[in-house]
């Protein structure tokens, strides 16, 4: 199949509707990316102002869902799209759904940083963290820039990579637990950094999704669970 | 043979038609079909089956010879001047174009549906019986009578006309019109049924009918159907052939053909790039 491409239909309003959705899920991906940076931000610098912030953020993150959803669900009444047409308005339906979940993490992720802002300045769990957050930045990155490329190369990639921060995460679950039963007092803020590590994990898992999804649009092949 | 030059770019070298078109089960097989009107080529080595009890859709623009495939297969272009078919069609394995062939019992195994519904200018029922008759299919007005009902039933009309049978044919709706030349396709017992746009000139409940008519036929007919609605060949074959500029591109399961073509061409006209 020739490279990816949603223009030159007869009907060009057809086109536009097309490319509407596209930049609309590529806006609510970089919301979404700016999202998991500030939460995470908000940890490491214990910036419960930020955090905060992110938090009402979410809002407009459901509002994208909800008006793109719409605007798929249009374009399925009014045009009947099929082959790559079809692919890709049912990946943005779907890509919509995971986004909106990393938004949800995102906002997860925030809400730990208030609590961890309150308590004392311990550095349990950081290095963690950080290490996952890197990783799991860069995944969402990548997802987003395959999705903007029709690249299912690079989407496969990004699936793998995934698999690495699967890893990351269980190891780092040990490392919290060897803190919690060394030293007591720290049960209660490992507990919360075991949650951010837990939506760290669940982010990773969304931005795969999202790649299986783009490897649906380009090949039409279904990945999910192979 | 050769196409114009800028309608060539878009086609495949080979001219290889892409997907699924062979069957192990055939009830016709087409072989190198090539049809010209006078010295104008309307179809270019068309290899195809048609399996037995399938729904197999023709889509493709206007005049890329979807319609004129179709008459192949019954030799309805035998009456068009000039028309000329090569190539070998066989229906269970006998040559359709042999001189030996009585065209008159080949179009009763072959029945068609048109555009327009075209009833006889007679009753509802001389237009079911008009068939078994001259085909000597029955003689008694019993045995009339059962394959008037039969058909009838089968087209999904009888309940709406058996009150009315001496009725003119052509004072029923337009759906109801179609579905009475279905009734009388078929009350000749044909093996095959085509149908060249039997849905174009009917409103969605009408079309809707016919379409569930389709399915329901299919248990006992190889029904062979042009569609210009890409949904309608969506919704009852269960493979579709794209043609274009008289080649046949692709002919893959239908599911596959609208949700991910094998061939370029067949993917920009099924999304609305051209046709």
């Amino acid at each position: 199949m020739a490279k990816m491409s949603f223009e030159n239909h007869i009907t060009k309003q057809f086109d536009e509707e097309l490319e509407e959705i596209r930049t609309r899920l590529m806006e609510m991906g970089g919301k979404v990316e700016e999202q998991l940076q500030n939460a995470i931000l908000a940890i490491s610098d214990a910036n419960s102002q930020l955090a905060e912030q992110v938090i009402l953020a979410d809002q407009s993150i459901d509002a994208m869902e909800v008006d793109i959803d719409e605007a798929c669900i249009l374009i399925i009444a009014r045009r009947q799209p099929a082959a790559s047409d079809l692919r890709l308005v049912m990946m943005v339906t779907k890509a919509v759904n995971d986004l909106e979940r990393i938004g949800d993490e995102a906002r997860k992720i925030a809400n730990h940083a208030i609590i961890l802002s309150e308590e004392n300045e311990s550095s349990v769990g950081y290095p963690e963290v950080r290490h996952i957050a890197t990783s799991v930045t860069n995944l969402l990155a990548h997802a987003l820039n395959a999705f903007a490329r029709f690249d299912s190369d690079a989407a496969i990639r990004t699936i793998e990579e995934d698999q690495q921060v699967d890893l990351d995460y269980k190891t780092a679950l040990r490392e919290v637990a060897t803190y919690m039963m060394e030293d007591p007092r720290s049960i209660s803020r490992a507990i919360n950094i075991l949650w951010v590590l837990r939506s760290l994990e669940r982010i990773g898992d969304h931005a795969k999704n999202l790649c299986e999804q783009i490897v649906f649009v380009v090949k039409g092949k279904d990945i999910r669970h192979c | 043979m050769k196409l114009k030059s800028e309608q060539a770019l878009e086609l495949d070298e080979s001219h290889v038609t892409v997907g699924q078109s062979f069957c192990d089960d055939p009830k016709m097989t087409m072989r190198n079909v090539d049809v010209f009107y006078s010295d104008k080529q309307a179809i270019y080595d068309v290899n195809i089956d048609i399996a037995k009890n399938e729904v197999i859709a023709m889509i493709g623009p206007s005049g890329c010879g979807k319609s004129t495939f179709l008459r192949t297969l019954n030799r309805m272009n035998d009456t068009v001047e000039g028309c000329r078919v090569d190539g070998q069609i066989c229906m269970d394995g006998q040559d359709l174009y042999s001189p030996k062939l009585d065209v008159v019992e080949l179009r009763a195994r072959v029945g068609m549906v048109f555009q327009k519904p075209n009833p006889f200018p007679k009753s509802i029922r001389d237009n079911v019986t008009y068939g078994p008759k001259i085909h000597g299919l029955a003689d008694t007005r019993v045995d009339l009578d059962e394959i008037l009902e039969k058909s009838l039933r089968k087209a999904g009309l009888w309940e709406e006309v058996k009150d009315r049978l001496d009725q003119p044919g052509t004072g029923l709706s337009g759906g109801q019109q179609q579905r009475l030349c279905i009734a009388r396709a078929i009350a000749v017992s044909p093996e095959v049924i085509l149908m060249d746009e039997p849905c174009s000139a009917l409103d969605p409940i009408a079309t809707a009918k016919i379409e569930e008519l389709i399915k329901e036929l299919s248990q006992n007919f190889t029904i062979a159907i042009v569609t210009h609605s890409m949904q309608q060949a969506a919704r009852v074959s269960h493979r579709t052939a794209y043609f274009h500029l008289g080649k046949l591109i692709e002919v893959n399961p239908t599911e596959q053909v609208f949700t991910m073509p094998k061939h370029q061409l067949t993917e920009a006209y099924i999304t609305g790039r051209f046709g």
